[in-house]
């Protein structure tokens, strides 16, 4: 047994402790829970440098399942792609769980949180480490499960509990095609475990290989939230916002990208299979940029923000470039989480404030925050220097070489992007404050506990993006680190082309923020008019292209009515009244046959004379 | 030989005996006798396990008594890796059933617990026999009881819900006890044995053709009515609803076992030629029934009945499963019986401890509850991701192993029978969210206390052994392996369907070489 098994350990104990001591321990569960995924960072240190110079190590805990020459066990399959997602969702995870010491400071159900987030840290980490496709598909459920605690965290919101159930469908209606994926790679491999799987697909006829990875990617969007899958994700911000950090930005979501690039052996298989990825990508960043661009509250511009950027990462592995689109991925973990506890940060400053018609000004009175929050805007909008820059050009390019139309609407999303990650920071920042006198009196910087994970994310979304993302001829430095896993991609690096697609991003990038600054900085801002439908297109955009509607319109409803059809009709009318009709025409039979029964003498020996009178008249006319 | 086997069975009777003689003034003596005798029989029943040779598929704690010579009758009992699993589901819910009702039940507490006793005798008996005779008297002699549990201690339309369950199964079971007699008649006119022993009438096979087909569908009928398999099910809604809940937890847990269990006790091993040819329309109501118990669970407003219903689609599963004829559907097929008693004898449990702290089971009734339970609201909600197949949990490994024994014989059909994972979601996650999320809507709720420490000593074994078969389900698959393993040899090599035929049909051995499987509606994907 490896050590790396004490990285998922830690946090489970965590979880464990606060979940059967959670009443004892109270108001000190982070002392449980942030050292717990602290270690399991340090943890995570020591299996990354295990496989810092390539290669790839697996280390097996048991055999979970056997049925015949069904097999499952639990191992642990540890190479640098491993390793980067690792020390993302430990990293990440332990600076939120530091985080959230502060924002959840008074919430009375202190234990439960943290139990609930160490437990996503355990299932989330597991997921990471599986080797073997049940495994995996054993914790994509379970942090699905955490995202639906979490989600409903505050149970006694309604909004909340609909916003968990809804997740954990919408994610169901994705494993419904994962679970077929998984069986039919058994049926048709007659293994699940990594090694063999990427061994054998090669022999895998491409029909074959293109259902199993289409069925495979439909659970891929079902998490990663992509079309037409994805409409659980903005629902699912009624949870604490450094839930929505960790969970629904950093982590969790991300689950898809990084099972597609996992099994891009399979994928690569079939020409088809990669093309929907991209296909469905693109469409998504575009299609979720679209609705950013008009949302009026700050959590749910960021979280059409994150489906938008995932779109990204499908986008990449899609044309092949999975380095590229693992990098995004890592850069996005940090500019997106540094947001979102940004926001958080906003929120717990203006007392629960969310609505960004009700912000402005806050520059003056939260300025760790805004310097912070400004950095991770800028990141995401993809400013030269941060980490957003060099991780989204290097999908650019890569879509560049692969398709035209897919780069071009890629750019329309990148001028999205940079425009409504301005708004947000203009009307929440730096615009005048709209906030009643009362409201703007108690606002505050946030606590030491709160602001220090800001500082390290934003430090990081500076520092990525040149430190690892530099191109050159042969690769980033981030690509030449998984070379052992994705081959480099072949997009041509240097020269005037790539000068030129750099050019033009920075162009609509600051187009963007340009027009972003036109809209809602050069004029006074009218909050009674940013959220009121204007003209249809608004209205659409605002509705979220009526997407909900139409699902509720199209399958809740017809199929509820179904079921209640069948309930009443079909179940008690007509199957249980037949059963019933049985029974009533035994008994009318057997009352009919009771009437002969009189007792009278008279009419037995009548009946009895009837009868010989038949016998005799059927002996007489033989 | 030992009579372990045979202890384990009749002690819960003859302790029952023993109470007639306490007097009815005593009910805690009663109650505290019957539990106690009850938990003797799961210890009893605890040897079975660990002396149990998981790598035979051999009948073992085999007895052999002479009963009735002259008809062929033997009191012969055994079992194999199916029964044990089952016979220990029994021994281990009974306690369960009699704990539930330590408040809920006062009226004739004495005939309760006696009757509950009985019962356990009657179950077992099923499970444990291996003469035809002996297993048609347990078979009916366990209505009895049953049919007092509902008829006497139950709710207010207790009698209709009572006779029908008893007028139903009756229908099936005269049916089989016909085909039991051709089957003797038969087997002893062809090899002079006349004998209701079931080992040696699994070694003869009926001669393929009509009365193979009648007596598969004599049997299929009383087997189906008790699973219940779509469309035969209207019984179960009404005998959940109007049962106590001691009844609903061993109606659920154990009775409907009884028929999955019938199926592979009799029907594959006696009729195997019938079981391939029938196959296809028993696969395809389990599949409906999966896909239709779901949809009509979501819309009931009583939980009971929505616990009802969503048997109808867990039972599918297990029925798909085992008609998939291969290692993996067996597998699940049986470990799937077990996390249905579990799970949904379980919920059957929670169920009842609202209804004995608000008299109601509406949905629409509660809301709110985890401010005022947070204990029962937390294992609720366990209890309730088992019954949906969360991994990790134990119905995961049963659904899943099946659907994968499934998928390999008819991708399509899988799929439709998946859907079913998503609907459980969907019904059961909505229920909960009615009952435990939101606000307090109802005044009475407010007050409600949480579980007591009899309920806590009553809900922690399920959860323990649903996360165990979850984590590691081959304490138990590791018993039944070689005893399913048989099972489909028998049923191939004795069916008089050529097997190369049968393997051209398809794609021909799939490409990682694991044998097809011999059912009929094999339809693999190109």
């Amino acid at each position: 047994m490896s050590t790396v098994w004490l990285i998922p350990a830690l946090p489970l104990a965590g979880a464990l402790l606060n979940i059967f001591f959670g009443k004892l321990i109270g108001r000190r569960a982070h002392w449980v829970a942030v050292p717990a995924v602290a270690c399991a960072f340090l943890a995570s240190c020591v299996a990354f440098a295990r496989v810092w110079h390539g290669g790839s190590f697996t280390s097996s805990l048991f055999t979970w399942i056997v049925a015949g020459d069904f097999e499952a066990s639990v191992i642990a399959y540890v190479d640098p792609l491993t390793g980067v997602m690792l020390l993302v969702v430990t990293g990440v995870g332990a600076l939120i769980h530091l985080y959230s010491a502060g924002y959840m400071h008074d919430d009375a159900g202190y234990a439960r949180y943290f139990a609930y987030l160490n437990l996503f840290v355990f299932s989330m980490v597991m997921l990471v480490l599986a080797g073997d496709f049940l495994v995996l598909y054993v914790f994509w459920e379970a942090v699905g499960l955490c995202s639906y605690l979490l989600i409903g965290f505050w149970y006694t919101r309604p909004a909340a509990a609909q916003a968990g159930k809804k997740a954990f469908i919408v994610n169901r209606v994705g494993d419904f095609g994962f679970g077929l994926g998984i069986m039919w790679l058994w049926t048709a491999v007659g293994a699940l475990d990594y090694p063999t799987v990427f061994k054998s697909v090669a022999t895998l006829a491409p029909p074959t290989a293109t259902g199993i990875a289409l069925l495979l990617f439909m659970g891929a969007c079902g998490k990663s939230a992509q079309l037409p899958l994805h409409t659980w994700l903005p629902d699912a911000m009624e949870g604490p916002t450094p839930v929505s950090a960790l969970i629904h930005a950093a982590t969790m979501v991300t689950a898809g990208v990084y099972m597609v690039a996992r099994s891009h052996a399979l994928f690569e298989r079939s020409g088809t299979a990669l093309e929907v990825v991209a296909w469905v990508g693109v469409a998504t960043a575009v299609f979720a940029a679209t609705i950013g661009l008009v949302q009026t509250d700050i959590k749910r511009v960021l979280a059409y923000s994150t489906v938008s950027q995932l779109g990204y990462m499908f986008a990449a592995v899609g044309v092949g470039a999975y380095a590229a689109g693992i990098f995004h991925l890592v850069t996005h973990a940090f500019f997106k989480a540094l947001l979102f506890l940004g926001a958080g940060s906003v929120i717990h400053g203006t007392g629960g404030e969310q609505d960004l018609r009700r912000m402005g000004g806050l520059s003056s009175r939260m300025v760790t925050t805004t310097i912070t929050t400004t950095v991770g805007g800028l990141g995401l909008a993809g400013v030269p220097g941060l980490a957003g820059f060099f991780s989204k050009d290097e999908i650019l390019a890569a879509v560049y070489h692969a398709n035209r139309a897919m780069w071009a609407l890629l750019l329309l999303g990148a001028f999205c992007t940079a425009f409504y990650t301005g708004r947000m920071l203009f009307l929440a920042f730096y615009s005048g404050p709209r906030m009643s006198k009362e409201a703007a009196h108690h606002v505050h910087e946030s606590p030491p506990v709160m602001t220090l994970p800001l500082w390290i994310l934003a430090l990081l979304t500076v520092v990525t993006g040149v430190a690892l993302g530099a191109p050159s001829d042969a690769g980033t430095r981030f690509a030449r680190f998984l070379a052992g896993v994705f081959p480099i991609h072949e997009a041509p690096h240097g020269g005037s082309v790539a000068f030129m697609l750099m050019v033009l991003s920075v162009v609509v990038v600051a187009a963007g923020i340009t027009l972003a600054w036109f809209m809602y900085m050069s004029t006074p801002v009218r909050p009674e008019a940013i959220g009121r439908p204007r003209t249809l297109v608004h209205a659409f955009l605002l509705n979220a292209w009526y997407v909900d509607r139409l699902y509720d319109a199209a399958i809740v409803r017809p199929l509820l009515a179904l079921s209640g059809y069948l309930a009443r009709a079909f179940d008690l009318g007509l199957i249980d009244g037949i059963v019933n009709g049985l029974g009533r025409a035994v008994v009318g039979w057997a009352a009919a046959l009771r009437r002969v029964q009189t007792g009278y003498v008279v009419n037995y020996a009548l009946t009895m004379l009837a009868g010989v009178v038949l016998f005799l008249a059927f002996l007489l006319s033989r | 030989m030992t009579a372990l086997l045979s202890a384990v069975t009749f002690v819960p009777m003859l302790g029952g005996l023993a109470l007639v003689f306490v007097p009815r003034r005593r009910a805690g003596l009663l109650k505290t006798a019957a539990l106690l005798i009850a938990l003797l029989v799961f210890a009893l029943s605890l040897p079975l396990y660990f002396g149990f040779d998981g790598d035979s598929a051999d009948f073992q704690f085999e007895e052999q008594r002479v009963w009735m010579p002259t008809l062929g009758v033997s009191y012969h009992v055994g079992i194999d890796g199916i029964s044990l699993l089952l016979v220990l589901l029994t021994t281990f819910l009974t306690p369960l059933a009699l704990a539930s009702a330590w408040h809920a039940i006062e009226d004739r507490l004495k005939e309760f617990v006696i009757t509950v006793l009985v019962l356990e005798t009657g179950m077992l008996g099923v499970f444990v026999s291996l003469d035809l005779f002996l297993f048609y008297v347990f078979w009916e002699a366990m209505l009895i009881p049953m049919y007092f549990i509902i008829g006497v201690w139950g709710g207010a339309n207790r009698v209709y819900a009572a006779v029908k369950f008893v007028l139903y199964t009756l229908a099936g079971s005269l049916l089989m006890l016909v085909a039991i007699l051709a089957l003797y008649y038969r087997h002893g006119a062809a090899t002079g044995a006349y004998t209701f022993d079931l080992v040696t009438l699994a070694r003869w096979v009926v001669a393929p053709g009509l009365a193979q087909d009648l007596m598969f569908l004599a049997f299929a009928l009383a087997f189906a009515i008790k699973v219940p398999l779509f469309p035969f099910h209207t019984w179960l809604p009404d005998a959940h609803v109007e049962a106590p809940t001691a009844g609903s937890v061993i109606l659920a847990g154990v009775l409907l076992k009884m028929g999955t269990y019938g199926f592979l006790r009799f029907c594959l091993p006696l009729f195997p030629d019938a079981s391939l040819a029938f196959g296809p329309f028993v696969v395809a109501l389990a599949v409906v029934g999966i896909v239709y118990g779901a949809w009509v669970s979501t819309v009931q407003a009583d939980v009971k009945k929505l616990v009802a219903y969503s048997s109808v689609s867990h039972l599918g599963f297990v029925m798909l499963g085992i008609f998939t004829l291969t290692q993996q559907g067996l597998v699940g097929g049986v470990i799937q019986m077990v996390n249905h008693g579990l799970s949904t004898g379980a919920l059957f449990l929670m169920v009842g401890m609202i209804y004995e702290r608000r008299h109601t089971r509406l949905i629409a009734d509660f809301g709110g509850l985890w401010k005022v339970v947070p204990a029962f609201s937390a294992l609720f909600l366990i209890v309730v991701l088992s019954s949906l197949g969360l991994p990790g949990l134990n119905g995961f490994v049963g659904e899943f192993l099946i659907l994968v024994g499934a998928f390999g014989v008819s991708p399509w059909l899988a799929a439709v029978a998946t859907t079913g994972v998503i609907f459980a979601a969907v019904y059961l996650l909505w229920m909960y969210q009615r009952v435990i999320f939101g606000e307090i809507t109802h005044e009475e709720n407010r007050a409600l206390p949480d579980l007591s420490p009899r309920e806590w000593a009553m809900l922690v074994p399920v959860v323990v052994f649903i996360v165990w078969i979850g984590v590691y389900p081959m304490t138990f698959t590791g018993k039944t392996e070689a005893t399913l393993e048989a099972l489909i040899a028998q049923v191939q090599s004795k069916s008089a369907v050529p097997r190369v035929s049968l393997a051209e049909r398809g794609r021909g051995a799939p490409e990682s070489g694991h044998p097809p499987s011999a059912a009929v509606w094999r339809t693999p994907l190109p």
